[in-house]
């Protein structure tokens, strides 16, 4: 391969930077503090370099180094039983964990942040939002197989919303389309909370054979280092620094250029192309480029490897032959690669290239000095230690604190509040209250949403979106797959954040529970504000806290993830919104439960208990209420309320199951109803009678760990039997009614099927067209 | 190390004998996203399933080839544009308007490089809601009798998945009167055109019926609890998740005498 010309640049080289120790750098403008230039002065022992600044700008981000979050999300490692270690192949730390499903297979999964990017360009920011995490799940030696995008925006009608979810979904139908992966399900929230800074998270899922994992490190001296896939462009050049560490402020000038923009072309070829690198066993380590590029690439697999590289930058293909050295470092030009090659394998690797027409360029090698050298045309411009980048960079113990606002808050309950004046209770108030309910906002059918997505390329997607998890076979012999559920709820963690964030584990949990899958291994996206604002720092401690205590009562690891912080408007943080992903296993899909009933005659149960928990729930946001305390957790009886469900689709005891969550049974019950448009006859007289509840709560409460399933007439006494033998709560509520074409609740006018149809789905394109 | 197993291609199907000697070729492009799923389908329907890559200069000994979905070099250019140049398309093209007429199908992608081969007439635009569209649709076969409808009768309603950018099918209406008159609008979208399709026109075929293109994917509706459900709705309703089989036994009892 040639390179490019290369233009001629006044080369800050390491020898002029120890000659010219009071030059000024812009280490500012590239998002530092003034300790943390201080610090890069004192590991390097002089000033940095032009390219050493820029790399350390980038890797030391809030965004690559974790540094406000690090000393909190060791728990996330530590809190760790012997039971949730059993099927860990790869922990945290790795670009995704890996997990064990048995008969030689495993998967990997991991969940991650595009706020920032796709409120700036909503379109490429989604789009190259599901390619980095997809290129995450390549660096592992996997297959991806299918993604997911749980999504948040503004008001639904205030105005700006429309641009940031059509640019959004489009973004990821567009890109996630080509790449021949299915869309299994997400999540999609509107709150004003996200008006000027919406939450576009992506989840990709991957498989592989045990002997296949592959991890990022560079070992071997001698060993080649390349650089393949798309060329280094000028996009996204201090977008980690620039975009993700610190809110947007009207004052300074438009950052619109530091957006990546992907081609999902490229990212499929490159695809192939890392799989059949991986079938000939042709690369010793492999890491993707994402944020911070080649200056994340190269110092991550030299200080994961022997430690040391050398490579010529020079050798970097370019799209724009004017960059710097510096803004080549930091590029985060999308859809490439960096592998470590042993000579004997260079013409192996170069016919793969070859075959699939993706252009590659040898930048240098490995070495064993522990140094991290890079030249431009022979000159040394970068001499540092790669630790010292990738891993040692500065870690903070932000002071947090409970907010002085936060008993206020839990204190405002809903029940007896100004907002709660004229609470439904007559037949006709409350069925116009379920038909307010499911048209709403966040209650309505996505499906003009996931109408936009492929859920079908690769034949073995056996659930999708709206169930409870998507369901993807692994092994077409055996049937075996796997189940993954992502979910959140600002407002409860708003009102009380260990909590909320246990609550969104737990609905996750149930979530693949429901669907008949064993729960296995958590990644989660934890969306916050400032961590500089106490506030938010006492938000997030406070869900890690929870989320990690909830991992080791559920007994399920958090093999990955990632952290978005200085999600804000001006001083205004966003709720905190910890996105929680749960991936299951089924020995066999076809024995997954859809979430809605078809036999006409089916038993319908409910399971668990119901209290008054209107705080935080979607009705009491309905009414424009935010206060009080959310549902209260129980992980014991999330536990066994999972156990039942999964005995239930093992033995073939249920038809359908459908978890309770936001909007509680009466969303729930319109959901199963509306899934195969076959209604049913609900009495709730004895359940409000043994919780002690009236007809509106036992409709709206959010009460946690319940589920509804429909039984078939056959297994109900065994059905029974189980749920009486675990001292689980269970209770009939009514049966399917396959001829009606309505749901029918005691105490509730009749609701005809054609008619919630008709409000479930007619809101998202009332808005959206 | 052992080699990475394609999902979708450990299946084995206990086929009828004299069809399991029957070779499909599944042609791969840079960008071909559906053919693992095509190479399943004709597994399932009991032939064998060949690779074909698009690169490759000669054909091989097969009796069918299928181009399958996807997005072949992004659709940057106009879909199917570039693909119609590789070097396998001259001999597929060559091999269609042969005295043999090899069977060839081509899927949404495929169809698509089968008008710019011009071994079909018309083209696809944007659909005229401008949107990617995934849907459950439902196809009226209008004519039984190419090679890869025998299996089905004229009028049969089948349900196979659509999931498509540019599916608006276009042609002059001289050459929609011709496609009528000869009986070469194969599937006809029933009850919504999902992309503003004049005629209703889903899939064609030329003058021989070997060469059929249509857009929605029938390799996404041959295994049971994999296609589509939306003959799950309804209290009477019946799974309808295989209708798409049809497609790869057609072609299979075309190549083995027309007499299965």
């Amino acid at each position: 391969m040639t390179t490019e010309t290369t233009k001629k640049f006044n080369i800050d080289t390491v020898e002029h930077a120890a000659k010219t120790p009071d030059t000024e750098l812009p280490w500012s403008e590239l998002g530092l503090k003034k300790n943390e230039f201080d610090e890069i002065v004192k590991v390097l022992g002089r000033r940095p370099t032009g390219a050493e600044l820029a790399m350390y700008s980038v890797m030391w981000s809030e965004h690559c180094s974790y540094k406000s979050s690090k000393n909190h999300l060791r728990q996330f490692g530590e809190k760790v039983t012997e039971e949730m270690k059993k099927d860990m192949l790869v922990g945290i730390g790795e670009n995704a964990g890996v997990t064990n499903l048995g008969d030689g297979w495993a998967v990997t999964f991991k969940i991650e942040s595009h706020n920032s990017p796709s409120f700036v360009e909503p379109y490429q920011g989604a789009a190259t939002g599901i390619g980095g995490i997809v290129r995450d799940i390549i660096s592992m030696g996997a297959r991806p197989v299918a993604v997911m995008d749980p999504l948040r925006f503004g008001a639904i009608d205030h105005p700006d919303t429309a641009r940031v979810m059509h640019g959004a979904v489009a973004g990821i139908g567009g890109y996630g389309n080509c790449l021949g992966l299915p869309n299994i399900g997400g999540e999609m929230v509107f709150d004003s909370v996200y008006q000027g800074n919406p939450l576009v998270n992506a989840l990709a899922v991957g498989v592989m054979r045990h002997e296949d994992i592959r991890l990022a490190n560079a070992s071997g001296k001698g060993n080649k280092v390349v650089l393949f896939g798309a060329r280094t462009g000028g996009d996204g050049i201090g977008g980690a620094s620039v975009l993700a560490s610190e809110s947007f402020d009207d004052t300074k000038p438009s950052k619109r250029p530091a957006v990546q923009v992907g081609d999902p072309f490229a990212e499929k070829v490159l695809i192939e192309c890392c799989l059949e690198l991986f079938k000939g066993s042709l690369v010793e380590g492999i890491q993707d480029l994402g944020a911070a590029g080649i200056s994340c690439a190269t110092s991550e697999l030299a200080s994961n490897g022997d430690g040391g590289m050398e490579v010529e930058l020079t050798s970097v293909l370019l799209r724009d032959p004017t960059l710097t050295p510096g803004e080549i470092l930091m590029s985060e030009s999308q859809e490439r690669m960096m592998a470590v090659v042993t000579p004997e394998n260079i013409e192996a690797f170069e016919a793969v290239m070859d075959k699939w027409a993706v252009e590659y360029s040898w930048l240098g090698e490995v070495t064993d000095t522990g140094r991290l050298i890079i030249t431009w045309e022979g000159e040394v411009i970068v001499d540092v230690d790669p630790r010292t980048v990738a891993h040692d960079g500065p870690v903070y113990d932000r002071p947090f604190a409970r907010p002085e606002w936060q008993d206020s808050v839990q204190a405002n309950t809903f029940t007896g509040s100004v907002e709660d004046a004229g609470r439904p209770s007559a037949p006709s108030e409350l069925a116009a209250a379920v038909t307010e309910l499911i048209a709403s906002p966040n209650m309505c059918s996505k499906s003009w949403i996931t109408k936009q997505y492929d859920r079908y390329v690769g034949g073995n997607t056996a659930m999708a979106f709206p169930d409870d998890a998507g369901v993807v076979r692994v092994d077409e012999e055996t049937g075996l797959g796997v189940a993954l559920a992502t979910d959140a709820n600002g407002r409860y963690t708003y009102l009380e954040p260990y909590q909320g964030a246990q609550l969104a584990l737990a609905e996750a949990y149930r979530n693949v529970a429901t669907s008949g899958a064993v729960p296995m291994a958590v990644s989660d996206c934890l969306n916050f504000g400032s961590p500089e604002d106490p506030d938010v720092m006492w938000q997030l401690a406070e869900a890690i806290r929870g989320l990690s205590d909830a991992c080791m009562e559920l007994g399920i690891p958090v093999t990955g993830g990632n952290v978005s912080l200085y999600n804000q408007t001006g001083t205004t943080p966003i709720h905190p919104s910890p996105v929680v992903a749960v991936l299951g296993k089924l020995d066999d899909v076809a024995r997954r439960t859809p979430s809605g009933w078809r036999e006409d005659g089916q038993a319908i149960y409910l399971l668990g208990t119901t209290a008054a928990e209107l705080d935080g729930s979607e009705w009491s946001n309905l009414r424009g209420h935010l206060g009080g305390l959310p549902p209260k957790v129980d992980l014991a009886a999330e536990r066994e309320l999972g156990q039942i469900l999964i005995n239930a689709s093992r033995d073939g005891m249920v038809d359908a199951a459908h978890d309770l969550s936001e909007g509680g049974l009466a969303a729930a019950l319109v959901e199963s109803s509306l899934r195969y448009g076959v209604g049913a006859r609900i009495a709730l007289e004895e359940l409000m009678e043994r919780d002690g509840v009236d007809l509106f709560t036992a409709l709206f409460s959010e009460s946690q760990a319940r589920a509804i399933v429909s039984v078939p007439r056959s297994e109900e006494v065994r059905f029974k039997d189980m749920c009486t033998a675990r001292g689980f709560a269970h209770i009939r509520i009514g049966v399917v009614d396959a001829a009606g074409g309505k749901l029918e609740i005691n105490g509730v006018d009749e609701l005809s099927l054609d008619a919630l149809s008709e409000a479930h789905e007619g809101t998202l394109p009332k808005y959206f067209g | 190390m052992t080699s990475i197993p394609l999902i979708g291609e450990a299946v084995a199907v206990a086929a009828e004998p004299r069809l399991a000697g029957a070779k499909v070729g599944v042609v791969t492009f840079p960008g071909t996203l559906d053919d693992r799923d095509a190479a399943r389908a004709v597994r399932l329907a009991g032939a064998t399933a060949v690779p074909l890559w698009h690169a490759d200069s000669e054909l091989g000994d097969v009796d069918a080839v299928i181009i399958p979905g996807g997005f072949s070099y992004g659709d940057y250019l106009r879909a199917g544009a570039i693909s119609r140049f590789a070097p396998l398309m001259t001999k597929i093209i060559d091999a269609a308007n042969s005295e043999a007429k090899l069977p060839v199908l081509g899927i949404c992608n495929g169809f698509q490089i089968l008008t710019e081969s011009h071994l079909l007439p018309g083209s696809m635009i944007k659909n005229d809601h401008l949107k990617f569209i995934c849907r459950d649709q439902t196809l009226r076969v209008e004519n039984a009798n190419t090679a890869w409808t025998v299996d089905y009768t004229n009028g049969q309603e089948i349900i196979v998945p659509l999931k498509n950018q540019d599916g608006q099918y276009i042609a002059d209406e001289k050459t929609l009167d011709a496609l009528e008159a000869e009986g070469r609008v194969v599937f006809r979208y029933v009850g919504f055109n999902p992309n503003g399709s004049r005629r209703d026109i889903a899939g064609i075929s030329n003058a021989a019926g070997n060469v059929v293109g249509l857009m929605p994917h029938p390799e996404h509706a041959v295994e049971a609890g994999f296609g589509p459900e939306a003959g799950l709705s309804g209290s009477a309703g019946e799974p309808r998740d295989t209708d798409g089989l049809g497609f790869f036994t057609s072609v299979l009892t075309k190549i083995v005498g027309g007499d299965k």
